[in-house]
């Protein structure tokens, strides 16, 4: 490469990074600045719109009720999912496509088209079950399937679950044990990175909460945001941070446990959507 | 799994328990094919068979008959359009930026950190997206006001935040990191060595692109791009927290109708919007999977 070129990428480089930095970076100042702004022009900033946060019960309660199905989503979501892929891949390979198809089918269902055949079913949940907001895990697993499946997928593909539980069996281990002494234990990172990512989802869950007439985190925002912009701008910029404190942690753990996990993290259909359903 | 924990795993026992072995292991995902049939097979029935129930009760196509009014085709224009823009915007921009960062050290600070902040900021979206933009191109918001200090009125010819064009230039905050996402494999997949035998041939850099490089990425270029439509096109919440009325774009209609769906004359509008809407993201998603196919022939 001539030098002349050289300093033509460089200056490329430069720029480009320097454009898209800045597209990237302003919202988020920008969300610091509203949220500390001071009552009328002039005046000092303040910490007001922060500490509104906890004086307004609604968003108390929902950011409450956020955290719940987040445990509640990620806690179901392995259970039924798990032993499921698990179980296909040992005993009945064939179903290991159907199964594949079927987890990644929300991608490409959207949550708003998807919500709509959802209505009656709460409707139902409702009136005969319970009319809880923590009733919305049931949806909530089926939204975290796709990036729950494909981490897991990730996880189970790095080790010989064939192998491993024959010698388990072997040595006289039930299937519990299998799936908990064995196989969980040889894809830690693989089930926590599934988590995460399903407590970042539902943590920024807005259209299944919104549409179904539940109040979670993101609802409340928007709502709070009608009265008062400073507060939810604040709650707005808090959700974030945690958000990319857990996305950043999966970012970790995939590049420096397992490969196969940094791979799976670069897949595109596993990057689709997220907070945006 | 403790109900198909009972056959016993062994060779020996399988003659003897021929007949008994398939049935029992079919029982293992019971529960997860249960759960999936309530949750996601059983809506989308309803949505399939619901749109074509009319308001009578009775069986026909009026739901899709009324998909043809003009408010409801204009949602239709300004949704594809939105997505159609912020997709090839977004494609553009996100290839430049993932260029910049494979011309770089693969290895170095950069390269980490920008695709780290990608993978966070293509997850981003959403009510705190909209409430980003607000403190910062709202009318009282940072960029706003200190532009308007320096004496630029961005918002001289109306506010135009809260409408399509304003819709758009967020969805790109999400799309560009999804574009280096998808895209850097691509180009990382490109061999230096291909450009040393355009130049050894005689080829310049118009070349290069012209007839190397670009017929390679093209395929993979137009697949991420249908990947940010449909990743637009599929997007609720920022609109659904930025605009409070009318229904511009067809999630908002579908959110319309169904919200006020009650004593309304088409119970069925509804499903018909959202069953249209899941052809045209499961046809773009079919094609991205076509196209992706095709490139991964010579990547890697």
């Amino acid at each position: 490469m001539n030098s002349s070129r050289r300093i033509k990428l460089q200056v490329f480089r430069v720029v480009v990074f320097v454009v898209m930095g800045a597209f990237f970076i302003t919202p988020l100042i920008a969300m610091f600045e509203f949220s500390t702004r001071g009552n009328g022009e002039n005046a000092p900033r303040t910490l007001e719109a922060w500490a509104s946060i906890f004086k307004t019960p609604d968003m108390v309660d929902a950011i409450t009720a956020s955290l719940q199905l987040a445990a509640i989503t990620s806690i179901a979501m392995l259970i039924l999912l798990l032993p499921t892929m698990v179980w296909v891949r040992l005993r009945l390979p064939r179903l290991n496509r159907i199964v594949e198809f079927i987890c990644l089918l929300p991608l490409t269902v959207p949550a708003i088209a998807l919500v709509v055949g959802l209505r009656p079913i709460y409707v139902w949940i409702n009136i005969n079950v319970t009319d809880s907001i923590l009733a919305l895990a049931f949806a909530y697993v089926v939204l975290v399937l796709p990036y729950a499946y494909r981490s897991l997928d990730a996880g189970l593909a790095a080790i010989d679950i064939k192998t491993l539980s024959e010698a388990a069996r072997s040595l006289g281990a039930g299937w519990l044990t299998v799936m908990w002494r064995v196989i969980v234990p040889n894809m830690s990172s693989a089930i926590l990175n599934a988590c995460l990512l399903s407590v970042a989802l539902v943590l920024g869950e807005y259209t299944v909460a919104n549409l179904l007439n539940f109040e979670n985190l993101q609802v409340a925002i928007a709502y709070v945001g009608l009265v008062s912009a400073g507060t939810s701008v604040a709650v707005a910029l808090a959700s974030l941070v945690f958000a990319f404190v857990l996305l950043m942690v999966i970012s970790f753990i995939g590049r420096r446990r397992t490969p196969s996990l940094a791979a799976a993290g670069t897949d595109p259909q596993y990057l689709t959507a997220g907070q945006r359903t | 799994m403790t109900a198909a924990g009972t056959p016993a795993f062994s060779a020996a026992a399988r003659p003897v328990q021929g007949g008994r072995r398939l049935p029992l292991s079919w029982l293992g995902i019971v529960p997860f094919a249960a759960y999936i049939a309530l949750f996601l097979l059983l809506p989308s029935a309803i949505i399939f068979a619901g749109s074509f129930v009319n308001a009578d009760g009775g069986i026909d196509l009026s739901n899709f008959t009324s998909i043809n009014e003009p408010f409801i085709i204009t949602s239709f224009a300004n949704s594809l359009l939105i997505s159609a823009i912020s997709a090839i915007v977004g494609a553009f921009s996100g290839a430049l930026l993932a260029y910049a960062i494979v011309t770089g050290n693969p290895n170095g600070l950069v390269r980490r950190g920008v695709t780290s902040a990608a993978g966070v900021l293509a997850q981003f979206g959403g009510v705190t997206l909209a409430f980003a933009f607000i403190a910062t191109l709202g009318t009282i918001g940072f960029v706003t006001v200190f532009l308007k200090n320096i004496g630029i009125d961005i918002f001289a010819n109306g506010v135009w935040l809260y409408e399509q064009s304003g819709l758009t230039l967020i969805y790109l905050y999400f799309q560009i990191p999804l574009m280096v996402l998808v895209f850097l494999p691509a180009l990382d997949g490109v061999r230096p060595q291909w450009r040393e035998a355009t130049e050894s041939l005689g080829g310049n850099m118009w070349h290069y692109w012209r007839y190397v490089a670009g017929p390679l990425l093209a395929p993979s270029f137009l697949g991420c791009t249908l990947l940010l439509f449909a990743n637009s096109f599929s997007a609720y919440a920022t609109a659904a927290a930025l605009i409070t009325q009318g229904g511009v774009i067809v999630p908002l209609e579908i959110q319309h109708v169904l919200v006020s769906e009650v004593g309304r004359s088409q119970p069925g509008l509804a499903k018909a919007l959202a069953l249209a809407m899941i052809v045209i993201v499961a046809i773009v998603m079919t094609l991205y999977s076509l196209l992706q196919r095709r490139t991964s022939r010579w990547l890697r």
